[in-house]
């Protein structure tokens, strides 16, 4: 798939809990297609202390419109930056870049597993697989109810399960704990969050015999597989998320 | 229409403009944003005679105007570099320049052999600098006696030019200059990166893997023109200059310090297209300004 450098109007900032929010973009142009997992790398102008581009999965495309979408949490002085863009501005942004999930064989029963802003690249996968006719399970897991965020849109796409770690909404506890996993059976799991959330999901579907992708968020200094920094070991050795991923079979990967 | 090309020995560059070893990988990863032939030359990723997994994550911290790497000089090394990388880079309409690291001389000895009988490869840097290998790298860019050991053994065999990538991690850049130029290197380039260290506050432990990494970006650019200045000024072979240059005025600077070349290093990563930007700019200046030969411009504070 080609990469492109361009610079993309922002058609809306919206908030959605207090520190993660959604960038719109759209271009002169057409969009590119673009498959779930990808992710953008964008040019943060006004903060003189970020110097790299900062990587954000595609959370949402629409072609139709000939716009998507970008989830950021406020972490640092660059996401503040755009936190504060809005309507009109620009963003320049070197896109689609990395792999993407791997869809399922037909009849298999799939969940995705988001904790967190890590959702970001699940609700695009679950509104793809739904197109593709899939029904997936969506398992999400927050720290407490005021963390929670786009749980109508999931909704639209199969059944959803919650859990929070103070048991302020949903099942208390993390998602590995939540009980749909020990009543239902699922071939398939998708599953992008915090690592620790990542790495139990890993554990359980290596336990239970069950296929699993990971998306990981590893430090890039580039974005398109040159400077090797974002690197992860697996059985193949170090492998860039960049470029061999962000998309990983668990297999592969030596947690 | 300006001259903007330049020579070291009879090799010829059609322009001044390249770019640095591991920050341009094997060029294909920019075919999508420019036509990597435009360039001067490309300095391939470095490689070793074995292959090497590099060092462990984390190996990137970002810090003010700069960052630090500790990759360690991942790579597949010279037997996938021959069978699977050579056929590809070869197609390039460039100077293509394989960058080589090893343990000890007898590793830059027969990666030079090996580049020696790559019809394409008009070049070798030799990388004497790297800072993040725990043997060889920097330690041979840091001592004297060594350099001159390694420049002058891998001259012997070497049917290649070679230009010898210098560490600023020294006291008097410009004795180690003149030793790869006694030794019979045909270039210099510099700088490598600086070593530096950053530590997470948070975590309270140092960001890198390794500890230390190597500063590279705008950060290093005063550091980096000084030393190019100093050798340019006492030396006879060509200077490459390398080091945060990330627009046309920063390169600018280093051809009017002495440089007879640049290479676009961390800059790629931020935008790719760096390098062709660069060399439409400086092509401009020279229009706008008068010039009809870079040349005229190349150490023009000194004269």
């Amino acid at each position: 798939m080609t990469k492109r450098i361009e610079s993309l109007r922002i058609v809306e900032n919206k908030r959605l809990i207090k520190d993660i929010f959604t960038l719109e973009l759209t271009g002169s142009g057409k969009i590119p297609e673009m498959e779930p997992g990808q992710f953008v790398q964008v040019k943060i102008d006004g903060s003189p202390g970020t110097f790299l581009r900062r990587p954000f999965s595609v959370h949402e495309v629409n072609y139709p419109q000939n716009t998507f979408k970008i989830l950021i949490q406020i972490a640092g002085k660059g996401s503040e930056v755009l936190s504060r863009l809005g309507n009109g501005d620009f963003l320049n942004l070197i896109y689609p870049l990395g792999n993407s999930f791997t869809m399922p064989e037909k009849d298999e029963r799939i969940l995705l597993v988001g904790g967190g802003c890590g959702v970001a690249p699940l609700l695009f996968l679950g509104k793809h697989l739904k197109s593709n006719g899939f029904v997936p399970d969506i398992l999400l897991g927050f720290r407490n109810s005021k963390r929670i965020i786009e749980l109508n849109e999931y909704s639209e796409l199969g059944k959803v399960y919650v859990t929070t770690e103070d048991g302020s909404r949903g099942k208390k506890g993390i998602v590995t704990g939540h009980p749909v996993l020990e009543s239902e059976r699922y071939d398939v799991i998708y599953c992008c969050g915090p690592e620790l959330m990542m790495k139990a999901v890993v554990k359980y579907c290596r336990e239970n015999k069950i296929k699993c992708e990971v998306s990981l968020e590893n430090l890039m200094g580039c974005g398109f597989g040159v400077c090797l920094c974002c690197v992860v070991e697996t059985v193949k050795g170090n492998l860039c998320t960049c470029i061999d991923g962000p998309v990983f079979n668990i297999n592969d990967l030596k947690w | 229409m300006v001259k903007l090309d330049f020579s070291i020995g009879d090799l010829h560059f059609k322009n001044p403009v390249l770019t640095a070893s591991g920050t341009f990988g094997y060029g294909s990863e920019f075919d999508d944003f420019f036509d990597v032939s435009d360039l001067g030359g490309i300095i391939l990723k470095g490689t070793t005679l074995e292959p090497r997994e590099g060092n462990a994550y984390p190996r990137m911290a970002e810090t003010v105007s700069g960052m630090l790497n500790s990759v360690g000089l991942q790579n597949k090394g010279i037997d996938y570099f021959e069978k699977n990388i050579y056929p590809r880079v070869s197609a390039y309409n460039t100077n293509v320049i394989v960058n080589i690291n090893g343990s000890d001389i007898d590793d830059y000895v027969a990666l030079a052999e090996r580049i020696s009988k790559l019809e394409k490869i008009p070049a070798v840097e030799l990388n004497v600098s790297c800072p993040n290998v725990k043997r060889g790298g920097m330690a041979f860019g840091t001592d004297l006696k060594s350099l001159r050991e390694v420049t002058r053994k891998v001259r012997a065999v070497c049917s290649k030019k070679i230009i010898v990538k210098l560490s600023p991690n020294v006291t008097n850049i410009v004795d180690f200059a003149r030793v790869v130029e006694e030794e019979g290197a045909d270039s210099i380039s510099l700088i490598n990166t600086l070593l530096g260290m950053a530590i997470s506050v948070k975590k309270m432990k140092p960001s890198l893997s390794t500890i230390t990494g190597g500063l590279s970006g705008p950060a290093i650019k005063p550091i980096a023109l000084r030393m190019v200045w100093q050798v340019a000024t006492a030396v006879n072979i060509p200077v490459i200059g390398i080091g945060g240059i990330m627009n046309t005025e920063d390169a600018l600077e280093f051809f009017l310090a002495g440089a007879t070349a640049i290479q676009i290093g961390t800059a790629n990563f931020i935008e790719p297209q760096t390098a062709v930007t660069i060399l439409e700019g400086i092509t401009n200046w020279l229009e706008i300004k008068g010039y009809s030969d870079i040349r005229d411009i190349i150490g023009y504070i000194n004269k």
